[in-house]
């Protein structure tokens, strides 16, 4: 190409559209669990209660607080404090790894109980606990993935914020990273009420 | 539309190699329309193996009994052509072919919004069929559960149901990429001057269609993971023997796959709202109804799934409601019907090949649509549900629809893309012969449906024995058809007539422009002061 062009909006208008079409991968599965729990909504109340509230709670101010180090190092981008965007991205990227070593703790618990998809121990429960949690692990276990996911993406952004391929005047690259950071979260505050809180 | 778009002595597209070689300068090119020509290829050589596979369909069922081949093997055949069909040949089709190759230049641009996305959507395609591919040949035997992947038997089966789930979600990932690219292009890159009124009927139709697969596929995406986890994990979600429920499979799949029937037949209307102008000399009837309507089938088309499900369990006011909406969707369609009909009234018409084709596509149209209609009303579908009526209605608006479409395009802007003309009499003798195919295959199946034959069984009662035969011999015409044109076609791109840029006097940006269109198409982006569709 002679010329090469950049549009910012269109770039911005791309990430929008595909944070738009995650949004509808989890709602089929948001439609599964309003179904299944209006069928058993006693069984989807007790089995809420074997979940661990407190680190599910942590999870989610982590998950809080990484939205706003990864918000700021944009902001910081702008500013042309590139160490401080740096730091900031890292930061995201730490706490986004504390949240998986929570997740695997809490998964290793329940495993330790004999309850995953499958076990003898769950299917002697009845259908709401075998749906409840294949539901709890099937979300809980897609987000981790797209936890996974965001780091990489935000791995690729601190590379490129460190060799100046995003800059001041050029950073809407780091901003659909953030946006979709954004999004991972989003359905974290969905999630979190769903199987934790809801009585 | 513009002036004249003014173009130097530029190399054409196919000449451009950007210093690559060999199979290189194909695959590793971002030009949108060396990737719709890399579609192209990659389409047809599924179509060999689709047509193939529903041939073998077609002897099999010639005679009562089993003829070339056994029941697990006739449920093997049906599905992996149905697979093959929809995910890897009408989805794509269209939009991923024309779209990539017209759409910038019939709105003025120099390329797709990300060519590099572009071109790994391409791989992603590529990647999806050779695994729905690889599930004919790998391990416990082709899938038997027919295009649908029906819970609970698709994680009961011990055929290979992995790869094939697996090669779905994966192309419906490249059917997101494309529609997402698509929809940031329209927004962002029409030419000056070209407002979304001034913008011609074939990037409207892959504006809407490019809504639908944004919003359709997710949910299909889902569905196929949870199936995934219900044969790797056992989770229970479709298992009605631990509390889940097969019909809530049913509907998240059609929340998807009855929005991709307009994925399939959007593009298809956009092609032949172009080709009917042109060889009318006239301009398009009610431009506006044919964009509202364009809109509206997308739009309303979100809400007719349950129509797939009639005998499969619902409350009264589901059907009711559900048969209600499958009619007023049938509205828009009948209106750019009545549309094409009244912008060839009183036009001067030129009886080439894809005029013949588009002319064709309206009679087939029809006929599906109106056998639609059929289904869509709850005594008569309760009657025909299931039988061969399905499968010929289907296949008059898929393979009718689309099909012909896809057909009519090809020769349409087949000089535009290969800068050659392909041969007209061979064309029209390979149209005749299809045409006539078709009839006589898919017309049987409505019969035989009316009369209780059902589908998707291999052996069939004597007393429909008779419209089996035509049927069959149908097929076998219509690939004869179909070899005519496919030969004139290579042949054609190789030693035809050099065409000139505007063969057919069309109006839209990509006649403006030379024949093959170089590297950027335009030299100077134009600046678009009419209407669509003007004839001086």
């Amino acid at each position: 190409m002679s010329q090469v062009h950049r549009d910012d909006i269109g770039s911005k208008m791309g990430m929008w559209l595909f944070i738009f079409t995650e949004l509808l991968l989890f709602g089929g599965l948001f439609i599964t669990y309003a179904v299944y729990r209006y069928l058993h909504p006693e069984a989807f109340h007790l089995a809420s209660q074997e979940l661990d509230v407190p680190i599910g709670t942590i999870n989610t101010i982590i998950l809080l607080i990484s939205s706003a180090t990864i918000a700021m190092s944009v902001t910081a981008i702008q500013q042309k404090k590139k160490k401080l965007s740096l730091g900031l991205i890292a930061a995201t990227i730490i706490l986004a790894a504390v949240f998986l070593v929570n997740k695997y703790f809490e998964w290793g618990a329940k495993f330790d109980h004999g309850i995953f998809p499958g076990s003898e121990y769950l299917d002697q429960l009845g259908y709401g606990d075998v749906l409840f949690f294949g539901l709890y692990f099937f979300m809980t276990g897609l987000h981790a993935f797209h936890i996974i996911i965001g780091m990489v993406v935000l791995g690729f952004m601190y590379v490129y914020v460190k060799n100046d391929r995003l800059t001041h005047d050029n950073f809407q690259l780091l901003e659909n990273g953030g946006l979709y950071w954004h999004l991972v979260d989003l359905i974290w505050i969905f999630l979190f009420p769903l199987f934790y809180l809801i009585a | 539309m513009s002036e004249t778009v003014k173009q130097g002595a530029h190399k054409s597209y196919l000449e451009e190699t950007g210093g690559r070689k060999g199979i290189f300068k194909w695959i590793l090119s971002t030009d949108h329309k060396r990737i719709g020509l890399l579609y192209l290829y990659s389409i047809m050589t599924w179509f060999v193996i689709g047509v193939a596979l529903g041939i073998m369909m077609k002897l099999e069922l010639i005679a009562p009994g089993k003829t070339i081949m056994g029941a697990q093997a006739y449920n093997a055949t049906f599905t992996v052509h149905g697979v093959i069909m929809i995910f890897l040949i009408v989805i794509p089709g269209l939009p991923a072919v024309f779209g990539n190759f017209l759409l910038p230049i019939q709105i003025g641009a120099k390329d797709v919004a990300f060519p590099k996305l572009n071109l790994f959507s391409w791989y992603i395609y590529v990647a999806g069929s050779i695994l729905v591919v690889a599930s004919l040949f790998a391990g416990g035997g082709p899938p038997d559960t027919g295009w649908t992947f029906y819970a609970p038997y698709s994680f009961k089966t011990g055929t290979n149901m992995l790869p094939a789930v697996v090669g779905a979600f994966v192309l419906g990932f490249s059917s997101i990429l494309t529609g997402l690219n698509f929809l940031v292009t329209i927004h962002r890159l029409r030419a000056p001057g070209m407002t979304f009124m001034k913008m011609p009927v074939f990037p409207w139709t892959l504006y809407g269609t490019a809504w639908i697969q944004l919003l359709a596929t997710p949910i299909v995406g889902i569905t196929l993971l949870m199936v995934l986890g219900e044969r790797i994990f056992n989770i229970g979600f479709f298992d009605p023997a631990k509390g889940g429920d097969p019909i809530l499979y049913q509907h998240l799949f059609w929340i998807y796959s009855h929005p991709a029937v307009y994925i399939m037949i959007l593009p298809a209307m956009g092609a032949i709202s172009e080709i009917i102008p042109t060889f009318s000399r006239k301009t398009i009837f009610g431009y506006r109804f044919i964009v509202i309507s364009t809109l509206a089938i997308a739009f309303v088309g979100y809400f007719v799934w349950g129509h797939h499900m009639f005998t499969s369990g619902m409350s009264g006011t589901a059907l009711f409601t559900f048969s209600i909406l499958t009619f007023i969707v049938a509205i828009p369609s009948a209106i750019k019907v009545f549309n094409w009909v009244a912008t060839m009234h009183q036009g001067s018409i030129l009886l080439k090949t894809p005029f013949m084709w588009a002319a064709s596509f309206i009679f087939v149209f029809l006929i599906g649509g109106l056998t639609g209609l059929v289904l869509g009303a709850l005594a008569t579908n309760v009657h025909v549900h299931d039988t061969a009526f399905v499968v010929g209605h289907f296949h008059f608006i898929v393979f009718g629809g689309t099909g012909f479409a896809f057909f009519g395009a090809v020769h349409y802007w087949f000089p535009k893309i290969y800068g050659r003309m392909y041969d007209e009499s061979w064309a029209k003798t390979g149209w005749l012969i299809f045409f006539i195919g078709y009839l006589a295959l898919y017309g049987p199946m409505l019969y035989l449906g009316i009369k209780g034959m059902p589908r998707r069984y291999f052996d069939y009662l004597p007393e429909y024995h008779g419209p089996n035969i035509l049927s069959s011999l149908g097929a076998l015409v219509m690939v004869s058809g179909f070899l005519i044109i496919l030969i004139n076609l290579i042949r054609s791109a190789r030693h035809g007539e050099k065409a000139e840029a505007n063969p057919w006097g069309g109006t839209n940006l990509e006649w403006q422009i030379s024949s093959p269109p170089s590297l950027e198409n335009f030299d100077e982006i134009p600046t678009i002061d009419k209407a669509t569709y003007k004839y001086d």
